[in-house]
Formats: C-alpha cells, sequence, structure tokens
C-alpha cells in the first residue's frame, strides 16, 4: 500500500496515470489507494512533488 | 443547491465525461451536428486548478481549436522563443507579431465549456461519472453530485478524462503510462518578476531537467509560469527539487512571489492507437494525444474531440458503435494528426538519448526556424540526421532519422 502526505500532494491526478493495476482514484478528498496495489512504486517514482511513499505493514 | 440531476433526461446519444478542451471540443461539435449531449465534470470549477504552462501555438490556437484568439483568456501575445542549450549556448526564433498566445486556462477552460453549451450540450460541473455497464448495445452510467445519483444511459461515451484515464480502463483499455513515457510536472507561477517581455522560453540539459526542460511563459505585468517536465529513469530527484534548484539560480527570480503552485502528468510516449472499443472513443490526454516534443496538449486534445464527435454522429446515423465501426476515429486521428506526432516522438527519441556535450555542440549548427521544424515534425528529421553525421560518435543516431 501508499501513504499520501496530504499536505505536500497537489491532488493533479498524475500518479493515478501511472498505476499498472489502477489501485489509485483522485476523489474530491484526495488521493486515495485501494487494497489492489502491488507496491510496485511507480507513483511513489513519479510523483513530481514527492508526496507518495510505501507504507510498510 | 438545486438538484442538477434531476432535470436531466434519462437517456442520451453521447455522454462526454471530463470538461477540458477535449470534452468541450467533443460536446461543442455533437451539439452542432444535433446529437442528444451531456457533459460532466467532476471538479466544482472547470479549468481550476490548472495542470498548464497554458501556451498554445497560433496553428494549435486557430486550426486546431478552431478560434479566433480574441477573449479576455488572452494574457499574453508571443512574439518568439528563446532556447538554451545546456551550457547558456542560445538559440532565437523570432517574428514581427504574435504566433502564439499564453492564456488563463481557468477563464479559456470555461469559455470552451460555455461554447459546447451554447452550441446546445448540457454541461453539468462538480459531476463525477462511474460504473459503466453495457447493457443491449447501450452503456448504463451512474452520475454523483454531492449526496446526489441518477443512471444516465448513453449509446457512446466519449472519455476526456485526462490523465488519470480511469474510464477507458473500467471498460476495456489500458490506458496506463510507463514511467518512461510520462512527464513529471510542477510549476509556479510567479510575480514581481523584473523583465517578462514577449518571449517563451526553454532551457535544457541533463542536470537541469532531465528526459524534459524547464520553462518560463510570461503573462505580463511580470508574471510567468516558471515550471519544469522530468523524466524517469533520467530524473535522479522530484520535479519539484529540479525546478526550486533553478529558481534558485536565476537573478530574476529567486526574489519574485509565487502566486500558485500546480504539477501534473504529461502523457508524451506517443498517442493509443487503439483509442475505441465498443460504446467507446477515447480523446485527449487520456489517449495520450499530446506534442512528444513540448509536450501541449491543448489542441490536440480539443481536435480529437472534435473528430471523436464526428465518428460519433456517423455510427447514429449507421445505428452501429461497435467497434469496429468507431475505428474510424483511429483512422482520422492519424491521418489528421497522427502522422505527424509520431515523426516528432521519433525526432524526441533521438534527442533525449543525447549528452549534454552533445546538445551544446548540437546548439552550435541549428538555428531558429530548425527548432519551429522540429516542435512541428516537418522536415527537421532528415536535417537533424545530416547534421548528426557530422561526427562520428553520433552516426548510429543520424542512420535513425535519414
Ligand atoms: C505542468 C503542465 C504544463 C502543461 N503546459 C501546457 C502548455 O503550455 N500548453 C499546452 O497546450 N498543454 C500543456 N499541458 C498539457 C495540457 O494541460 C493537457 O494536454 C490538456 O489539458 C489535455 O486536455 P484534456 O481535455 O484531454 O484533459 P484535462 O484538461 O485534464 O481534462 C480532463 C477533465 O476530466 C475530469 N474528470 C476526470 N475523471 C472524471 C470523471 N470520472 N467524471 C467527470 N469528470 C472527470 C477532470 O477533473 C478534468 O477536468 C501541460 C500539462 C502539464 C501537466
Ligand atoms: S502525483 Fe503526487 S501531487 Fe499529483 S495527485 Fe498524485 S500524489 Fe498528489
Ligand atoms: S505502488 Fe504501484 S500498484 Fe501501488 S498504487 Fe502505486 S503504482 Fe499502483
Amino acid at each position: 500500500m501508499i501513504k499520501v502526505d496530504t499536505d505536500k500532494c497537489l491532488r493533479c491526478g498524475g500518479c493515478v496515470g501511472v498505476c499498472p493495476v489502477s489501485a489509485l482514484e483522485l476523489t474530491e478528498h484526495g488521493i486515495k489507494c485501494s487494497g489492489r496495489c502491488t507496491s510496485c512504486k511507480s507513483c511513489v517514482n513519479f510523483c513530481p512533488v514527492g508526496a507518495l511513499s510505501i507504507k510498510d505493514d | 443547491m438545486i438538484d442538477m440531476l434531476s432535470n436531466l433526461p434519462d437517456e442520451v446519444d453521447v455522454l462526454v465525461v471530463g470538461m477540458g478542451p477535449g470534452g468541450s471540443g467533443a460536446a461543442k461539435r455533437c451539439a452542432e451536428l444535433g446529437l442528444r449531449v451531456i457533459g460532466v465534470e467532476k471538479r466544482a470549477e472547470i479549468g481550476a486548478p490548472k495542470r498548464c504552462g497554458e501556451a498554445i501555438s497560433r496553428h494549435g490556437m486557430t486550426e486546431r481549436i478552431g478560434i479566433e484568439p480574441k477573449g479576455p483568456w488572452i494574457v499574453q501575445e508571443v512574439h518568439g522563443a528563446i532556447v538554451y542549450a545546456p551550457n547558456g549556448t542560445s538559440i532565437k526564433v523570432d517574428y514581427d507579431g504574435p504566433e502564439g498566445w499564453v492564456v488563463e486556462r481557468k477563464v479559456f477552460d470555461k469559455h470552451l465549456a460555455s461554447l459546447a453549451a451554447e452550441a446546445g450540450a448540457r454541461v453539468i460541473a462538480k459531476t463525477e461519472a462511474s460504473g459503466f455497464r453495457r447493457e443491449n448495445g447501450r452503456v448504463k452510467v451512474t452520475l454523483k453530485s454531492g449526496n446526489e445519483s441518477k443512471e444516465v444511459t448513453s449509446k457512446i461515451i466519449i472519455a476526456a478524462d485526462g490523465v488519470e484515464s480511469k474510464v477507458a480502463r473500467e471498460m476495456g483499455i489500458n490506458t496506463f503510462n510507463k514511467l518512461p513515457d510520462i512527464c513529471a510536472g510542477v510549476q509556479y507561477e510567479m510575480a514581481g518578476i523584473k523583465h517578462t517581455g514577449n518571449m517563451i522560453e526553454f532551457f535544457f540539459g541533463n542536470d537541469t531537467a532531465p528526459g524534459g526542460y524547464i520553462w518560463i511563459f510570461p503573462k505580463g505585468r511580470g508574471v510567468a509560469n516558471v515550471g519544469i517536465g522530468i523524466r524517469k529513469p533520467w530524473a535522479k530527484k522530484t520535479a519539484l527539487e529540479y525546478l526550486d534548484d533553478f529558481v534558485q539560480s536565476r537573478p530574476e527570480l529567486k526574489d519574485a512571489s509565487i502566486i500558485e503552485v500546480n504539477s501534473g502528468g504529461v502523457p508524451v510516449g506517443g498517442f493509443l492507437t487503439d483509442a475505441v472499443d465498443d460504446n467507446l472513443i477515447v480523446v485527449g490526454d487520456a489517449a495520450h494525444h499530446v506534442n512528444p516534443i513540448h509536450g501541449g496538449g491543448i489542441p490536440e486534445a480539443y481536435m480529437a474531440g472534435r473528430l471523436a464527435a464526428e465518428t460519433a454522429s456517423e455510427a447514429l446515423k449507421a445505428r452501429d458503435f461497435s467497434k469496429g465501426f468507431l475505428k474510424r476515429y483511429d483512422k482520422a486521428w492519424n491521418d489528421q494528426r497522427g502522422t505527424r506526432l509520431k515523426k516528432i516522438l521519433k525526432l524526441r527519441e533521438v534527442i533525449e538519448t543525447m549528452s549534454d556535450d552533445d546538445l551544446n555542440w548540437l546548439a552550435e549548427y541549428l538555428k531558429g526556424d530548425d527548432l519551429v521544424e522540429f516542435s512541428r515534425g516537418g522536415s527537421g528529421l532528415v536535417k537533424l540526421g545530416k547534421i548528426l553525421m557530422k561526427k562520428p560518435r553520433l552516426i548510429k543516431l543520424a542512420r535513425k532519422l535519414l
């Protein structure tokens, strides 16, 4: 799963477009990640402002 | 708030999802062709927040979008460009009059949506489309606005939902971007800059903006969009970190004010060659309809929207909404725009493998007109190939172009 730093995120939706398994969604309340996430890090590497990281659980 | 959804018809010919330039181009043309069309936008304000440098060329404005560059959304005429090689060598493109414009996208996107509404399309902001189901040759969609929701049945869906591109994915086309195929962009709109002028500026270099470039697009009165697009695997830090380094290094920007911050993804990896499925046409960023050299996508999206509407109209006449029939949209895009964009992509693929030293060397041989040719996909390929042949190390690259 990924973690969104809501203080950094600008809600641009770019990360949604790089997720190979469609796990991300841009909602009114910001980026939401579903259980489908495979922790591939594509979105983490993409985010222009560094708002995403992998949550270890 | 009035219940906007209950006033909508239960059935339409075309549902346009997303009201950026692509959606507005599609909705307007559908309405002009007499189709019953709704355009929904999930954001509360069409065009805001912007995810854009806001520059549009003359050809893009007057041909592909097809409107007169007049109105409150024009903030700056563009009379030329200055392109900087990594070592600071500059190449200038100068025109006597405006060859492009910087627009205020919040005003511009709303203007495009109003033109669609004026033509007869029903446009609704703060309404999200989801849950696409094909049933009896039609598509059922759930529209949600706040606590209200409504089912609408449409013959055709035009997916103009931008870089997120969830509609196409829900309906069967995988539109996701691999990392080298998407620019990570971030931008400051800055004020209090001493000289903004009427030239747009581009800065290249593997330390400055790996896999992309930095831009300064003037907006008049000391205001400018200062932004960056970079790509992995070339980039070693975030786009924001590269942009901050640049701003700090420029005396004219270092002490200027930041009045807006934006980010976004630009799908520069080449357009989808299969942008249709049963009952579905994909346009704009959702279908990666972007110029792969400079990343401009406003005119491309608008034009794709128009072509999608024309195909939808033909499909309604033929009562055939199958992928096989809608394929003519792919062909129209390819004939009218795609072939050009493919050439531009090829050129970029060559340039992106060059080192800073190679780029500095190349800058000595290029004139402004060559750069214009490159960005338009004109005769630039052969010209660049011939220059690269001069340097033994680059001959292999040159062969790709010749
Ligand atoms: C940093 C940056 C700088 C850029 N600079 C320039 C430039 O200077 N010039 C240029 O020409 N291009 C530029 N571009 C590219 C340009 O912004 C895009 O190509 C253009 O906006 C694409 O238009 P579109 O209609 O396809 O998508 P968008 O403009 O992204 O519109 C898509 C809309 O769909 C909505 N949506 C998504 N899902 C749903 C749903 N389920 N229901 C309802 N609505 C939905 C979104 O909210 C959005 O408003 C830039 C891009 C970036 C990121
Ligand atoms: S790419 Fe980054 S800034 Fe943009 S929505 Fe995703 S997390 Fe937020
Ligand atoms: S880590 Fe990979 S799978 Fe998980 S949300 Fe990000 S892109 Fe999607």
